[in-house]
């Protein structure tokens, strides 16, 4: 189907869905599916292979209403190296600041000509939102506290890639799980898969209400460290708390943080991943974020895969919906 | 000439003399002069065959917005919907911009409701001067103007101490004290109920927890001043068990629910729908069912709508930033008809009773309100119970369209409204 990348195969069957707003809603097959296709682009990458034209004439705006720097400048790569092109729309902080409401600032963009928004927003549900607006694809990057799916999918693609099948196999999510879209979106992804998930932190931020969401809590590092075959460790945001949750960072780094003699005690091949942007010795210690046990580069290099599948996959199933 | 009028063959509900019938009532001078009369020719008769007469319905929790938010609703539009409800009198909370805390305040409600001739409307003042909770306001000046009670809805007043006061204070006027009970430090910023919805979501989590506390608090307050208190838009199964245990006490407290709170439950926030975002915020099954059995035992005197109309571009935004609130009068009678009395939990005398003849007893209204009793005002509404309409925008006279129920079809709706003998409103 593609020239210049015949692994990929055809466009999957069971891939109908023009838009990805979260992991939630996604079947396994679904899942399946993009993490197959982003190893594909992954293979391709670690072959020196970097530039298709599988995309040629698409064009994807980030429309971001939040700070970020990789998982923007990602999704931008990713699109370049599709054949598409990519322009970063700059949003303020707040979509009134100029007096327009999101929806029409995402109406104005797609009247420009784009076939994908890539939105991250504070608001919960802001994504879903635009989704019922527009034509385009819309893929999430982030809505406040509800889901991060790319963060989530390049998070399990390297458990996977080092861990093999994740079924039966134990993740600790650890820290503020209160404020974490990317503990939901590994939740809900990593439960698809047949993983126990523990999430843990202050007693603050994690609720025991999480059992009802088929996941184990805890508010002991130190428990569960035994148990788990990897350990997802989250950045504390400070920008989503208005009260603290804890008295204070040197504590929550006693409580919390992953050093060296806490990863003496873990299990030997355990995997320490971290969405990053990591407050360095706060929730990782250089040791630890440095070390052989670590995958967090190798977490980019995935992320730039699996934000490649996502817009391949949203791309074909947009232009099946729209009958273009 | 045509004197009088005369509504003809209706089930007549009356619940302030326990009356369900079919007769036919007299009305004359704005005034109800008889039931069971045969037409003699003279009066303007109207067929009430199949439908329902009632005394006109009360609300006692209506956002006006007028003065400072006529974007959102006027006395004009709001009292409209008023009618296209059912209702004939409401109550207007002061939580405008200035705040209603004085009597040249009061009187221009006043003013603009009487030229917006459409149903009658009481006033509510500020607690506190400004609604800044920090001084009492001139109540003595706001009951001689006419209010009905005093209130800071829209927050509650953290100062124990200024509550106190004027539950004392208020004692000399013998009017409620009508209390929004939040606390907005356990609120801290949340967008809808605290539980697993809120946690799947995302969404910042209001706990129950933050309502009951001042609850529990104005309860108190009452108790020891024995002031007397009115809750408004009571929605935790805490709540309710506070109000029964208050009551049993000897508490003066009463305490009213909204139609929302008694139908609609957290889950529905997953379609992120700003319409579905006020406070308190919809609670759990369980506390709708609390209420639900609160309101037909009594422990919850009354169904007040809190009609929050916001216009389309404030409520229209991310729901974190939307403002808290949505319009009710004119989709109340017809939510509880279809989710309470069709379904079985409770009977059309026991609606008029929360929603018109109850209302009237809490505020102690004048000229008899809330009844038919020979000599009563006609406020008068006549119900179809079994006409089924769907809720649109196009429809609702509130000059905001901020309902959960847009698009829902609902059955039973007021097909004419009398207030003081004239007709106001007719399908």
């Amino acid at each position: 189907m593609f020239n210049d990348l015949p692994e990929l195969g055809e466009f999957p069957a069971a891939w109908k869905r023009k838009h990805l707003l979260g992991l939630e809603d996604l079947t396994r097959e679904e899942l399946l599916i993009l993490l197959d296709k982003a190893q594909v682009f992954r293979d391709a990458f670690d072959q020196g292979r970097r530039k298709f034209s599988i995309l040629p004439g698409h064009t994807s705006v980030t429309l971001f209403f939040e700070n970020s720097t990789r998982t923007r400048t990602s999704f931008s790569l990713a699109a370049q190296r599709l054949g598409a092109s990519c322009v970063a729309f700059a949003a303020s902080t707040s979509s009134l600041s100029k007096g327009e409401s999101i929806v029409d600032t995402a109406k104005n963009l797609e009247a420009m000509g784009c076939e994908s928004m890539v939105v991250r927003h504070s608001t919960p549900g802001i994504p879903k939102l635009l989704s019922e607006n527009v034509h385009c694809s819309i893929i999430n990057a982030g809505d406040g506290a509800h889901e991060h799916p790319t963060q989530g999918l390049l998070d399990i693609l390297t458990m996977r890639q080092r861990l093999g099948s994740l079924e039966g196999k134990t993740v600790g999510v650890v820290g503020d799980i209160a404020h974490s879209r990317v503990a939901r979106s590994n939740v809900w992804g990593l439960k698809k898969l047949g993983a126990n998930v523990i999430v843990c932190g202050p007693s603050t931020l994690v609720s025991p209400r999480w059992e009802e969401m088929g996941v184990e809590y805890s508010h002991s590092l130190d428990k569960i460290l035994t148990r788990v075959d990897v350990l997802n460790m989250l950045r504390i945001q400070f920008e989503r708390q208005y009260t603290s949750p804890f008295p204070s960072i040197r504590e929550y780094s006693l409580l919390f943080g992953m050093d060296g003699d806490r990863l003496r005690r873990a299990k030997p091949d355990l995997l320490v991943i971290a969405p990053g942007p990591i407050n360095r010795g706060v929730e990782l210690t250089p040791e630890v974020a440095d070390g052989p046990q670590s995958a967090i580069l190798d977490q980019v290099s995935n992320g730039l895969a699996v934000r490649m599948a996502v817009l391949w996959l949203t791309d074909g199933a947009r232009k099946l919906t729209n009958n273009e | 000439m045509i004197q009088g009028i005369l509504i003809k063959n209706g089930r007549v509900i009356d619940p302030s003399q326990n009356m369900d019938c079919v007769t036919n009532v007299l009305i004359e001078n704005g005034r109800i002069t008889g039931f069971g009369m045969q037409p003699t020719g003279r009066e303007r008769e109207i067929d009430a065959t199949g439908k329902i007469v009632a005394p006109g319905l009360i609300d006692l929790h209506t956002h006006l917005r007028e003065p400072g938010f006529e974007e959102s609703e006027t006395i004009f539009t709001g009292t409209d919907a008023a009618l296209n409800g059912g209702y004939t009198s409401i109550c207007c909370v002061p939580n405008t911009n200035p705040p209603i805390d004085t009597q040249a305040d009061v009187e221009f409600i006043q003013d603009q409701a009487a030229r917006a001739d459409h149903c009658n409307v009481y006033v509510i003042g500020c607690i506190s001067k400004n609604r800044e909770g920090k001084e009492l306001s001139e109540m003595g000046y706001l009951a001689r103007a006419g209010v009905i009670g005093f209130s800071d809805d829209g927050s509650d007043i953290e100062n124990a101490e200024l509550l106190r006061r004027a539950f004392e204070y208020v004692q000399m006027f013998n009017l409620p004290i009508m209390c929004h009970t939040e606390d907005s430090n356990l609120t801290n910023r949340g967008v809808m109920n605290e539980g697993i919805v809120a946690t799947r979501l995302g969404l910042r989590g209001i706990p129950s927890l933050a309502e009951d506390v001042m609850t529990a608090r104005a309860i108190m307050l009452a108790e020891y001043t024995h002031g007397k208190l009115h809750l408004m838009h009571i929605s935790t199964s805490k709540g309710v068990q506070l109000i029964r245990e208050a009551k049993k006490n000897g508490v003066n407290v009463t305490a009213e629910v909204t139609p929302h709170h008694l139908t609609l439950t957290e889950d529905l926030l997953e379609s992120f729908d700003s319409n579905l975002k006020m406070a308190p915020p919809l609670r759990t099954r369980a506390d709708v069912d609390a209420c639900i059995e609160g309101l037909l035992d009594g422990t919850l005197d009354c169904v007040s709508t809190d009609h929050a109309p916001h216009s389309a571009e404030k409520k229209q935004r991310e729901i974190d930033l939307a403002p808290f609130g949505i319009v009710g009068l004119e989709t109340s009678l017809a939510v509880l008809n279809t989710e309470l009395i069709l379904k079985g939990r409770m009977t059309w005398p026991q609606l008029i009773e929360k929603m018109a003849t109850n209302p009237a007893k809490i505020i102690n209204l004048p000229d008899g309100k809330g009844t038919l009793q020979v000599g009563a005002d006609a406020d008068i509404v006549l119900i179809d119970p079994d006409l089924k309409w769907t809720v649109t925008e196009s429809e609702m006279r509130s000059r905001s369209k901020n309902s959960p129920w847009l698009g829902q079809e609902l059955t039973g709706r007021a097909v004419m409204v009398l207030v003081n003998g004239r007709i106001r409103m007719k399908r």
